[in-house]
């Protein structure tokens, strides 16, 4: 009848989707990258000084980056979800000038501090909202964020104020003792105190989970019922909060309030996040690693400040060619996953 | 009238003409220009010639926002340019002569091919997503720069050198003849060659053009390198200037005076359509601003706050869900109001 | 299927978006304890009743009934809380956490305020184990598991919530037949214990397989409830298309072909073998003689685009080799591919043809640009004299270059799309679905044209889902169903019939 030339049907054999190679416990390995890092420059340090090896040392770079600290702390939880925030650095800056001038005309710590902490978690929330409504990008809201923050800093005051209401000077001053002779600040235990707090929340809390799962597809998070809108406005809030905070043990720090403080710390905090393992995608990192990051960045310092000869430049320099590493062994890890 | 103003380039225009009114108003000899020893005087003058630095970084901008990327690492290649052509000038056993000032310029011309060369790999060959494979550059190049000046600021005295950033040609000043130079390049060479239908192309719908038979990676190696390179002249520009490099502050923020430009003139940040026209307008705006500040008798310490408003005002009237919500106020769009809210979640 | 209340009962369904009736008085009734397909080709509304059902679309009109009671949904949230869970083909899971986490997402177990690790994990495990899945690690990461796997957890997920409707959207697509079959028996599980289960798949003989009943859907329209026994697959399928058995014959006119038949002779311009892709196609062989049009027929999802990308390029092959006029190439991208003069005009214009933002003139000349690169720009004359050449020649309307081309009509888009690549004067032209969503008038203009390529000594790979349409165009078509080619015909007073006999898998 019909001129059918049939072939023999095929067996039906569907191809097997290619597989994810990425073991497990692979998911730890760039921050273990970190802390491998770490020891190695401290062993390396420890080589070329002898002075090096002492516990304070260690505890100095913790002592000298309790701002940083919880600045990195805040933008992991933002980087978490696929965002950036590049205001934290004069959101620190704007946090100090007013502690400086309200201490200045006399008022209470306590209420400064509060006040603070509204202000950097409002600004946050503001930026977390229009990112959300406008569908806006975060790099541009955040960086309107960074100019609106930095020229409030600078209608405040030109000039550099001091602090000298007691509480502040008293933490500035008051040193912690530790087994051993060694010491730290009341700030290094504020921090730390954040960062486990971050944990504990990141960890143990359905909120992040949440951030978690936004970052590994936060469509897929959508679909499964979980309130993704709301959290993503939230982290923009935590992070402000973070460098209000930051802000706050800066100026037990510096005792001071100027404008120009805090340039570049956005900088500084997003390395050390990407150092510490983190994705700039989202989904991935440990805030644990984003501490490291920050051992990393006050351990290039610490050399610099031990070798005496070297200027200051290399740290950026340093820290460039670190961020670019890590950077690279993300790339070389998604290429592999692929 | 209508039709005009639908034109992308009338809302940059007629802010810019409104606040340049406004500048006249409270200083009536603000839009006069006057000749004095051949050489062209005037407000509008110390605008462009001000704002030149920020315009031409914002045309390498706006051709590296048009492939869907952004440079971050600007600021940085302004220090490192003019950190090394000062160093060289310094360091040479001529500094004065003119021959050595054309050195210096190739220098720093070399320096930004270098890396954009640089930042154009990250990009294209590694596949770096542009805001990472800047932020680099940008976090290490100034401690090269300062690398360069030996921490110091190098200062030079080079007459020919002087006169990229402070001297006249022609009655106008050569920096803005530089700036219009590189502008008429780019003009010419985006729209008489393909390259600019290509990184349309490529911006606009990427998955479309590799079907077509794009080769991206190229393009966007050229859109980097022309950044640098406008980075870098802008460098040379700031630093013969004041005759001087100072690594810490050359170009401080300028990348970000150079995306609001970029963004203002009507290129959007999500890639695609570029308008270099545009660009200027919108350099010239955020130059202005500046002036504007100082003319009305603000204190200049408010130029940022001014500055934040106005990008968060262009940024949220450019948003798409800002648009809807302006239609939903004229009922002719009801039809794409309720589409938005029939899919209750974006998909 | 013994209860008389349905858990789900939609009727009078209507969905409506600008310019097109999605869904048009759809009922549809889902029973606890079955596995109910729901079937029709392309645009047919399937998706479209899921997302109704889902809480992703709202409904224009008709009314939602979950076990007896009316229900709004407004968002997936509200529909999940219903009961009614959905595991889609791209597996909606986030692949950077546990499969445990994944699992009890955004419900996991709490003690003082704090996630319950311990709970979380035994609860998995209960799960898992209901499933026989027992041997998946819920401490594992769920990016190290195979698709096949990651489908059962979201399963698991569904069976977690006591989900009672569970809708599988594609779910066999990446899947070999034996996680095929373990995916099976988890739905018979889940089956006998009560779930209603809502099938979408096009793979006819699963469906076939797994399925009590089907709905079939048509142009938004309810064709009919069936009980799959009873319906044999001729049936279906021409259900589906929108043919009855009478009007077949009937429409089996002689095919408006006017060339004569070259038939397969001499060495094709282009030889497949074996060509395939890990979860896309396999096995296929293909080859296409200078001035033949080899049609692929098949059903929406059989596979004709993915080959048609393998061979074009825009996928690389893992398997298979190809030959251009004898001599054996490695295609590894669309530029390569044109290079060697071939063209592909993709299904998708929206998203894989049109540069929306530029004009219809720089759509136009964009493949003939890329091949010249960058710095020869293409003289702004000769664009011109190309551009009109095209435009009359193709009816294009308006007849504007300078049109964005966003702002045609979806046949004008086309006809340029189409032109973008003549003008490179290709040897094997590729068209995925030229014709749809074109009016009558244009589609016979492409016919047309086909057939006058082919005339004058161009390849053609003709793709789409019309049957009279790839009869009447082509010398061989080649059948594809579930992945694979199953046969290839020559179009030798061969009818609709005929082919649909070939898909539904036996001959007459």
């Amino acid at each position: 009848m019909s001129p059918l030339s049939t072939l023999t049907p095929l067996t039906v054999k569907k191809p097997s989707p290619a597989r994810n190679r990425l073991h497990g416990g692979a998911r730890y390995a760039p921050t273990l990258a970190t802390v491998g890092l770490f020891t190695a420059m401290f062993a390396v340090g420890a080589g070329m000084y002898p002075s090096f090896l002492s516990g304070q040392v260690f505890l100095n770079l913790f002592i000298d980056n309790t701002f940083l600290i919880v600045l990195a702390v805040g933008m992991t939880f933002v980087i978490l979800t696929g965002g950036i925030d590049l205001s934290v650095g004069a959101v620190v800056a704007l946090s100090m000038m007013v502690s400086a001038t309200l201490l200045q005309q006399g008022w209470n710590p306590g209420a400064v501090i509060v006040l603070v902490l509204l202000i950097g978690g409002g600004l946050g929330l503001l930026m977390g909202l229009i990112i959300q409504y406008f569908d806006i990008q975060p790099f541009i809201v955040t960086l309107a964020g960074m100019f609106l923050a930095r020229g409030l800093c600078y209608v405040i005051s030109l000039d550099s104020i001091p602090v000298n209401e007691p509480f502040f000077t008293g933490m500035a001053q008051a040193q912690i003792p530790l087994p051993g002779d060694l010491f730290v600040s009341p700030g290094v235990l504020l921090a730390l105190g954040i960062v486990a707090v971050a944990f504990f929340i990141l960890h143990h809390t359905r909120f992040g989970r949440t951030i978690y799962a936004i970052g590994g597809n936060e469509h897929s998070a959508m679909l499964m019922g979980l309130p993704v809108k709301t959290t993503k406005i939230l982290v923009y809030a935590l992070s402000g909060l973070c460098s209000a905070i930051a802000g706050i043990l800066f100026s037990f720090y510096s005792l001071s309030g100027y404008s120009l403080a805090a340039q570049g710390m956005e900088l500084d905090a997003i390395a050390a996040v990407v150092i510490g393992g983190t994705l700039l995608t989202g989904g991935t990192g440990y805030v644990l690693g984003s501490v490291v990051g920050v051992l990393v960045l006050g351990i290039v310092q610490t050399f610099i400040a031990y070798d005496g000869t070297l200027s200051s430049w290399w740290t950026k320099i340093v820290i460039g060619g670190l961020l670019l590493v890590f950077i690279l062994l993300q790339r070389l890890f998604a290429r592999k996953a692929a | 009238m209508k039709s005009l103003l639908k034109h992308r380039l009338a809302w940059p225009v007629i802010a810019l003409a409104a606040l340049l009114l406004l500048n006249q108003v409270f200083r009536p000899d603000f839009l006069s220009l006057r000749m004095q020893d051949g050489h062209l005087y005037g407000s509008l003058i110390d605008i462009m010639r001000n704002g030149a630095p920020t315009i031409l970084i914002a045309l390498g901008m706006t051709l590296v926002i048009a492939t869907r990327g952004i440079d971050l690492s600007v600021g940085a290649v302004v220090a490192i340019a003019g950190a090394a052509s000062c160093a060289y000038i310094a360091a040479s056993p001529d500094p004065g002569s003119p021959a050595t000032a054309a050195m210096a310029v190739l220098i720093a011309v070399i320096a930004g091919l270098v890396l954009g060369v640089w930042n154009g790999f990250l990009v294209s060959a590694i596949g770096v997503q542009p805001i990472i494979a800047t932020l680099v550059l940008m976090t290490a190049g100034r401690g090269v720069a300062q690398l360069i000046t030996g921490g110091q600021i190098v200062s030079v005295s080079n007459d020919h050198y002087k006169s990229i950033g402070a001297g006249y040609l022609f009655t106008l000043p050569i920096s803005i003849l530089i700036t219009a130079a590189v502008f008429a390049l780019a003009a010419v060479l985006t729209r008489r060659t393909a390259l600019g239908t290509l990184i349309e192309a490529v911006g606009i719908n990427p998955v479309a053009s590799r079907l077509a038979g794009l080769r991206s990676r190229n393009i966007i190696w050229i859109v980097y390198i022309f950044s640098a390179v406008c980075a870098a002249m802008a460098g040379l520009m700031i630093s013969s200037n004041v005759t001087a490099a100072d690594a810490n502050n050359a170009g401080l923020y300028i990348e970000m005076d150079a995306i609001l430009a970029v963004v203002i003139g009507g290129t959007s940040l999500a890639g695609g359509r570029y308008t270099l026209v545009g660009t200027v307008v919108g350099a010239f705006i955020i130059q202005t601003l500046t002036t504007t500040v100082y003319t009305l008798g603000i204190p200049p310490e408010v130029t940022l706050v001014f500055k934040a408003l106005v990008v968060i005002t262009v940024c949220l009237l450019q948003a798409p869900k800002a648009r809807n919500l302006l239609s939903r106020l004229n009922a002719a769009s009801k039809p794409a109001a309720e589409e938005a809210a029939k899919e209750k979640v974006a998909i | 299927m013994n209860e008389i209340v349905p858990v789900v009962e939609m009727a009078d369904i209507a969905i409506g978006f600008p310019g097109v009736k999605a869904l048009d008085g759809v009922d549809f009734r889902l029973f606890q304890g079955e596995v109910h397909a729901l079937m029709g080709e392309n645009g047919a509304g399937k998706s479209t009743l899921i997302k109704a059902l889902t809480g992703v679309y709202t409904i224009d009109s008709g009314t939602i009934r979950v076990l007896g009671e009316q229900k709004r949904f407004s968002t997936p949230g509200e529909s999940q809380a219903a009961g009614i869970s959905t595991v889609y083909q791209e597996v909606n899971l986030c692949p950077n956490l546990t499969v445990e986490e994944n699992v009890l997402l955004g419900r996991e177990p709490r003690r003082r305020g704090s996630i319950d690790w311990k709970g979380v994990r035994s609860r998995t495990r209960e799960v898992l184990a209901e499933l026989q899945l027992d041997h998946i690690d819920p401490g594992s990461l769920l990016s190290t598991h195979s698709i096949a796997v990651q489908q059962l957890i979201a399963i698991a997920r569904s069976v977690e919530i006591n989900a009672k409707v569970l809708i599988l959207d594609e779910p066999t697509s990446s899947l070999d037949a034996d996680e095929v079959n373990q995916l099976f028996r988890v739905i018979r599980d889940l089956r006998d214990r009560g779930v209603a289960i809502l099938f979408v798949s096009h793979f006819l003989e699963q469906v076939y397989e797994i399925s009590d009943r089907m709905t079939v859907l048509r142009n938004g329209k309810l064709v009919g409830e069936y009980l799959t026994r009873n319906l044999s697959r001729m049936s279906l399928i021409s259900k589906m298309i929108g043919k009855d058995m009478e009007a077949l014959t009937e429409l089996d006119q002689a095919p408006a072909r006017t060339r004569a038949s070259n038939g397969a002779a001499g060495t094709p311009f282009i030889e497949a073998q074996g060509l395939g892709r890990k979860g896309s196609v396999s096995g296929v062989n293909l080859s296409i003689h200078p001035g033949e049009v080899v049609g692929l027929a098949g059903l929406l999802g059989a596979g004709r685009t993915e080959i048609a990308r393998l061979i074009f390029g825009a996928d690389k092959a893992d398997e298979g080799t190809i030959r251009i006029k004898g001599a054996g190439q490695k295609i590894r991208s669309p530029r390569a591919a044109i290079d060697k003069r071939i063209g592909f005009c993709s299904e998708d214009r929206k998203e894989e043809g049109l540069i929306g933002d530029l004009t219809v003139r720089d759509n136009l000349v964009l493949a003939m640009q890329a091949s010249k690169g960058w710095a020869r720009r293409i003289p702004r004359r000769v664009q011109d004299e190309l551009v009109a050449e095209y435009i009359e020649a193709l009816d294009v309307r308006p007849a504007n270059p300078d049109a964005l081309i966003r702002n045609l009509s979806g046949g004008n888009q086309q006809k340029v799309l189409l032109a973008r690549w003549l003008v490179t004067h290709p040897e094997l032209l590729i068209l995925d679905e030229p014709t749809r969503g074109i009016d009558i008038g244009a589609k016979t203009q492409i016919q047309k044209l086909v057939n006058q390529l082919a005339a004058d000594g161009m390849s053609i790979l003709f793709i789409s889902s019309e049957l009279e349409e790839v009869l009447r165009v082509s010398d061989r078509i080649a059948v594809i169903k579930d992945r694979a080619m199953v046969a290839e015909i020559t179009n030798d007073d061969v009818s609709v019939e005929d082919v649909m006999t070939v898909i539904a898998g036996g001959a007459q």
